[in-house]
């Protein structure tokens, strides 16, 4: 078994006014769909949610605030799952929620130093 | 009580506290004699008691003569030269006032930190709860065998090697330090939690035993709600899924001793009061920042404690499986996560999510497939039941894979 990296990504300029009842029912798809791995045993670490604020530093001591200003996009989330192959990755990441809210994940093989 | 009741029922609960206290007194490493002592203590009770009746206070009766055959023992040993003269010496007293502390809070302390002692990662988990029954609960070899259903030879032996390796290990009977006792505690409690399974789904057929196993997991764990440092929020979830579980014994077990299975159970035969105690002990448990696995199994636990099949019970029911198998995977949560999908979500998501499994080798795994294609597919139904029955030795679950089949033909065949 190998490590994988999901990195969620998704377009935060853009995120439309949710009711709790709606929010709730998100975060019920997203448990829903790591309870499904981690009941696979494929989870390595369900990981976290980041905060959407933040700062890039650049060289020259240039610091900008997050990554938004030539990207729509930005990370909103990580977890590590457990495949045999990066195929096997992709189709445990198919499931991922946020595909049907527009984001995108990225899946990636760890490299353990 | 009568006599012949009465020095049993003693040694069950007298046995474990001389020995936790001598032991403190003597070291681990002369733990054996310890227990020579506390057994000497009985033969010589049900000789004496024989020849001239009870005496009036029995308990009493039992540590007087408990501390006088220790300081005889003593007199007589290495262990007094090398260890206990050197205490005294430091304390400035003489032999003759030398006392052993039978008090109630000597005795509490000196069976928690046993406690700690045994369940010690060095040795393996059915090595600390043979340990922890034999010398924190006071059960003959002969039971412990009949639990484990083994002989009483692998259990001499087993608990003989663990007491080696603990030796080795330098074990001592005290609290762990600060920094120490919540990873101590966690084995601790992976220890209570076995030992309470152990009796809850034992193959064993002596229900009574069981329950035994189940009610020294609890006292167990009740002692270390007691103590300051050790009363911490897992403890008490722990102790809560303890009490909702056993809530449920007299109901689980019909009168010829079969399992009956959690929807045939006649609900007027749970126990209210332990239900109440496990919610007693869920609202202690809620507070610090560690959600424990065993803060989840006890919330899983307490929805089970109402019947009623209401979308809120099976939807909190799957998210705290859901969190359970992201803390920590076993092929068993895995099983009652999809079963609980099919109730939250409906039956075609959780066959979907059953087929990727891959518990094949499991007859629940089976169970369960042929549990969600009945009224759905009940041909596949019938041939998954038909494969659990081959993957099971027991005979009581085999009853109940055949009653289910017979469901199912019936529905094929109307």
């Amino acid at each position: 078994m190998k490590d994988f990296l999901l990195v969620f990504r998704s377009d935060l300029s853009n995120v439309p006014e949710r009711s709790p009842e709606e929010m709730q029912a998100i975060t019920k798809r997203w448990m829903d769909w790591i309870g499904s791995i981690a009941a696979q045993n494929k989870l390595g670490d369900r990981g976290n949610r980041l905060f959407p604020a933040g700062k890039v530093l650049r060289p020259d001591n240039v610091v900008t605030d997050g990554p938004y200003t030539e990207i729509k996009e930005s990370v909103g989330g990580y977890s590590i799952i457990k495949a045999d192959s990066l195929e096997e990755a992709m189709g445990l990441a198919k499931g991922c929620p946020i595909l049907s809210f527009g984001g995108t994940v990225e899946i990636r093989e760890i490299n353990a130093m | 009580m009568k006599e012949n009741e009465l020095i049993p029922h003693l040694f069950r609960t007298e046995y474990r506290k001389i020995t936790a206290v001598l032991s403190k007194l003597f070291g681990f490493e002369h733990i054996e004699m310890a227990e020579d002592i506390a057994s000497d203590t009985f033969l010589s009770a049900s000789e004496i008691w024989g020849l001239k009746g009870l005496p009036e206070n029995p308990v009493a009766w039992l540590y007087t003569v408990a501390k006088n055959k220790a300081k005889n023992v003593l007199k007589h040993e290495h262990v007094f030269n090398t260890k206990i003269a050197k205490q005294l010496q430091q304390a400035g007293a003489g032999t003759d006032s030398f006392e052993i502390d039978l008090s109630d809070q000597n005795i509490h302390d000196s069976q928690l930190q046993m406690m700690f002692a045994i369940c010690h990662s060095a040795i393996p988990v059915e090595a600390q709860i043979g340990l922890a029954l034999r010398i924190l609960c006071g059960f003959g070899i002969n039971e412990i065998a009949d639990a484990f259903l083994t002989n009483k030879e692998t259990i001499g032996k087993r608990l003989q090697r663990a007491k080696e390796k603990l030796r080795e290990e330098n074990t001592t009977i005290a609290f762990p330090g600060k920094a120490e006792i919540n990873k101590r505690l966690e084995t601790v409690l992976k220890t209570l939690y076995l030992l309470f399974n152990e009796g809850y789904h034992s193959l064993s057929h002596d229900s009574t035993l069981r329950k035994d196993l189940c009610l020294e997991a609890m006292r167990l764990t009740y002692l270390l709600t007691e103590n300051e440092t050790t009363n911490q929020p897992p403890v008490n979830a722990l102790l809560s899924l303890m009490c909702f579980q056993s809530s449920r014994f007299e109901a689980r077990i019909d009168q010829s001793g079969e399992t009956v299975l959690y929807d045939d159970q006649d609900t007027s035969l749970w126990d209210r009061e332990l239900i109440k105690k496990g919610e007693y002990f869920l609202n202690k448990a809620a507070h610090g920042d560690r959600l424990s696995k065993y803060h989840l199994e006890a919330g899983i636990a307490y929805w089970h404690t109402n019947k009623d099949d209401t979308k809120e019970k099976w939807e909190n029911i799957l998210q705290l499986y859901n969190n359970l198998l992201s803390l920590e995977y076993s092929p068993v949560a895995a099983l009652n996560r999809t079963y609980v999908l099919s109730k939250a979500n409906g039956k075609a998501e959780a066959i979907t999510e059953a087929e990727k499994l891959q518990l094949d080798n499991l007859h629940l795994y089976h169970l369960l497939l042929g549990e969600l294609y009945t009224g759905i597919d009940n041909h596949r139904a019938i041939i998954s039941f038909e494969k659990a029955l081959t993957l099971t030795n027991s005979a009581a679950d085999k009853k109940i894979i055949q009653k289910k089949i017979g469901l199912c033909r019936a529905l094929t065949n109307p």
